[in-house]
C-alpha cells in the first residue's frame, strides 16, 4: 500500500479537518493500535512489558507535555521532571493515603501538577528564551527541595513513598500484562485528545505565540491567557506521566527519579524527535529509552565486544548513544519527525517523479 | 470621503517619548468610517509609534484615544484592542513562520471562537462545529486574496509579496472595524504593489473595511487614499486630501529639505 494523498479529494471542510485526513494514516494508526493492544502484551516477555514499554509510553507521555510547552508554544522548560514528580507524588497521597479510586487519583496528580505547573509558568509572562528556562530550572530545585523536606509529603528525609497495590473497583493490577494495559488505556486518549488539542485553536494560538509573540498579541491572542494554559496542560501530561511511571514501573516515588537529568532527558526527547509534534514525542522517548537498551543488547555483540570488562562496556554504550545523537541532528536538525514527514512529502507523487 | 461624520477612531494630542527621544509631540489624528487613510512622512517621523500607541503596545505619556465615539484607556492590552475591532498588519513581516497559510489566517479569528479546552481536545461539538465554521470564513479570504494554491503551505516558505498578503489575509480575518496596515508594500516590485493596492481597495470598496495605511510609495499613497496625514519629527505638518498634500510646502520641505538660500 502507498502512501497517497493525491487523489484524495475532500469535499467538505469537516473531512479536510479531521483528525487524520489521510486513509494511510488512519489505517497506520489502526496498525499500531493493533500491535500496542493486541500483540505486543502477548509477544512480549514480562521484562520487555514491565522494563520498556512501560517507561516507553510514561515518558513519551512526558515528552508530549513538554511538547506543548516548548515545542508548540516555545516556552522553553527544563523543570519538567519536576513536575512529573509533583504528579507521582499527589497521585500517590491520593491513592495511597486517601483511599482514592485509581484513576481519579492519577488524573488527580495531573491537575495537582498542573497548578503548580501554573504557578512556575507566571515568570514566562515577563521572561523569555533562556532567561525562562534558568526560570523553570528553579521550579526543579524548589520542587524536589520541598518534596524531600515537607515531612507531610515524603514522610522523611530520603523521599521516598512506597506505592500500594494497584487496583480498580477489587481488580488488583499486578502483573506485567495489567500494568501495560493500564498505561496504555491512559495514554492512548490523553494523546489523542492532546492531538485535537494542538491542531485546534489552542494549538494555532501557542504556534502563533512562539512564531511570533507580538504579532500574536496585536492580532488578539491573550498572552497570559495562552502561556498558562500552555504550563497547566503540558505539567498535566508530566504529571500522569510522572503518577503512572511510579505506579506502574518504579513502584515508589523516590525524587531520585525525577532529578535534573531526566528533565534533560526529555528535552532531549522533543529535539531529537521533533518539536512541535505529536508523532516526535513518541520517536524521541524511543530513542532515548529504546536505544540504550538496543545498544546493549544487541550492537556490542555485533561489534564482538561481549568480552570488554562491564565498566568499559558501559563506557562505550554511552560513547555509541552520545555518537547516534549527534548523528541524528546532524542529518535532521528538526528532529526524526521531519524525516517521516519527508518521507511522506517523496511518497506524495510516488512512482512519479513531478 | 470626509463627510462631517463621527470619526472611527480620534486620537487627540499624543505626546510620547523614550527616554529622551520625543517620539510624537502632540499628535492628532482622525480615521473616518468607509476611508482610506494614510500616514506618511520621512524615516523616523513616528508613524510606526503611532500605530503602536492605537494598538496598545505603548502606552503614550499624555493624549486621549476615542474609537466608536468612546474614550479608551491609554493603558490596554494589545488583545483587548483587537477585541475592540482594530487589527493589523506590521512592517517587517510578522506571520507565524511555522503554520501554514490557513492556520495563519485562522489565528486572526482567534477573538471569534469560544469552545473550551475540553471541548477541542475530544473535537466533539461546539469545537467541531467552530473549526469548520470558521474555516469556511478562513477560505473565503484565501479566495478574496487569489492564495488558494498556497493554502496548506507553511508560511516562512512563501515569498515576500505572497507573505505580505497572507499577513494582509490574517488581518481581516477578524473582520475589524478598522485596519491598520503598516508598509504593505515595502519592499515589491510594481506588480505585487498594484496587487496588493487591488486588494487593500477592494476591501475597501467592497467589503466596505476602513482602513489606515502608512506607506513610502507616493504613487500608490496619491492613487488609493481619500485623506493623508503627514508626520515629521513626532509632530504632524499637514493633513488634506491628496492634491492638498502634494502642493503643501511643509511637506515639500520635509521630504526634499529646505531650499538653501530662499
Amino acid at each position: 500500500m502507498l502512501y497517497r494523498e493525491c487523489g484524495n479529494y475532500k469535499d467538505t471542510y469537516a473531512r479536510d479537518m479531521a483528525i487524520f485526513p489521510i486513509p494511510f494514516d488512519r489505517w497506520g494508526l489502526g496498525v499500531m493500535l493493533v500491535l500496542a493492544f493486541l500483540v505486543i502484551p502477548y509477544v512480549a516477555s514480562n521484562y520487555w512489558l514491565s522494563s520498556i514499554m512501560i517507561p516507553f509510553y510514561c515518558f513519551s507521555l512526558a515528552a508530549l507535555g513538554l511538547n506543548f510547552l516548548t515545542g508548540y508554544a516555545g516556552q522553553v522548560s527544563i523543570g519538567h521532571a519536576a513536575f512529573m514528580a509533583v504528579g507521582a507524588y499527589a497521585s500517590l497521597i491520593l491513592y495511597g493515603r486517601y483511599g482514592i479510586p485509581l484513576l481519579p487519583s492519577i488524573l488527580g496528580g495531573g491537575i495537582v501538577s498542573a497548578a503548580v505547573g501554573s504557578v512556575f509558568g507566571i515568570p514566562s509572562l515577563r521572561i523569555k528564551g533562556f532567561y525562562l528556562a534558568v526560570s523553570t530550572l528553579a521550579a526543579q530545585f524548589i520542587i524536589e527541595w520541598v518534596l524531600t523536606h515537607w515531612k507531610w509529603v515524603s514522610g522523611g528525609v530520603f523521599g521516598t513513598v512506597d506505592a500500594p497495590d494497584l487496583q480498580i473497583f477489587g481488580w488488583i493490577i499486578d502483573t506485567p500484562v495489567k500494568k501495560y494495559y493500564l498505561v496504555l488505556c491512559i495514554v492512548v486518549p490523553l494523546v489523542l485528545f492532546g492531538k485535537n488539542l494542538v491542531r485546534g485553536q489552542l494549538g494555532r494560538n501557542w504556534q502563533a505565540i512562539r512564531d511570533m509573540d507580538v504579532a500574536a498579541e496585536i492580532i488578539g491572542v491573550s498572552l497570559f491567557r495562552y502561556k498558562l494554559i500552555a504550563f497547566a496542560v503540558s505539567s498535566f501530561y508530566a504529571g500522569v506521566a510522572g503518577s503512572m511511571i511510579t505506579l506502574a514501573y518504579y513502584g515508589a516515588a523516590n525524587i531520585e527519579e525525577f532529578n535534573l537529568l531526566v528533565s534533560f532527558q526529555i528535552l532531549g526527547m522533543i529535539i531529537i524527535g521533533g518539536m512541535g509534534t505529536v508523532l516526535g514525542s513518541f520517536f524521541g522517548a524511543g530513542f532515548m529509552v529504546l536505544l540504550p537498551i538496543f545498544i546493549n543488547q544487541t550492537l556490542l555483540a555485533l561489534l564482538g565486544l561481549e568480552t570488554v570488562p562491564s565498566d568499559l562496556r558501559a563506557n562505550i554504550e554511552l560513547i555509541i548513544f552520545g555518537g547516534l545523537i549527534v548523528f541524528f541532528l546532524i542529518v535532521e536538525p528538526y528532529g526524526m519527525a521531519r524525516l517521516w514527514h519527508t518521507i511522506k512529502d517523496k511518497m506524495r507523487l510516488w512512482p512519479f517523479p513531478y | 470621503m470626509s463627510q462631517k461624520t463621527e470619526p472611527l477612531l480620534q486620537v487627540e494630542d499624543i505626546h510620547i517619548s523614550f527616554g529622551g527621544l520625543k517620539a510624537l509631540n502632540g499628535v492628532s489624528l482622525e480615521v473616518y468610517p468607509g476611508e482610506i487613510m494614510a500616514i506618511i512622512g520621512p524615516n523616523g517621523a513616528g508613524k510606526t509609534t503611532m500605530l503602536n500607541v492605537i494598538n496598545g503596545v505603548y502606552t503614550p505619556d499624555e493624549g486621549r484615544i476615542f474609537f466608536e465615539g468612546k474614550e479608551r484607556p491609554l493603558k490596554m492590552k494589545p488583545h483587548h484592542v483587537a477585541a475592540m475591532g482594530i487589527s493589523r498588519t506590521f512592517q517587517n513581516l510578522a506571520l507565524f513562520k511555522g503554520m501554514d497559510t490557513w492556520c495563519n489566517i485562522m489565528v486572526g479569528r482567534t477573538q471569534k471562537m469560544h469552545s473550551n479546552l475540553f471541548s477541542q481536545g475530544l473535537y466533539w461539538g461546539m469545537s467541531q462545529k467552530e473549526e469548520i465554521e470558521h474555516r469556511e470564513a478562513v477560505e473565503w479570504i484565501i479566495d478574496f486574496l487569489e492564495i488558494e494554491n498556497i493554502r496548506k503551505q507553511p508560511t516562512g516558505m512563501l515569498p515576500y509579496g505572497l507573505q505580505k498578503r497572507v499577513e494582509l489575509g490574517r488581518a481581516l480575518a477578524s473582520e475589524p472595524k478598522l485596519v491598520l496596515l503598516d508598509e504593505p508594500m515595502a519592499g515589491m516590485n510594481l506588480e505585487e504593489k498594484e496587487d496588493i493596492a487591488r486588494f487593500v481597495l477592494d476591501a475597501n470598496e467592497e467589503l466596505g473595511y476602513t482602513i489606515a495605511l502608512i506607506e513610502h510609495d507616493m504613487g500608490v499613497v496619491m492613487d488609493i487614499c481619500d485623506r493623508i496625514a503627514v508626520l515629521d519629527f513626532g509632530n504632524k505638518i499637514a493633513e488634506g486630501t491628496p492634491e492638498e498634500i502634494k502642493s503643501n510646502q511643509k511637506v515639500i520641505q520635509a521630504y526634499l529639505g529646505e531650499a538653501e538660500g530662499e
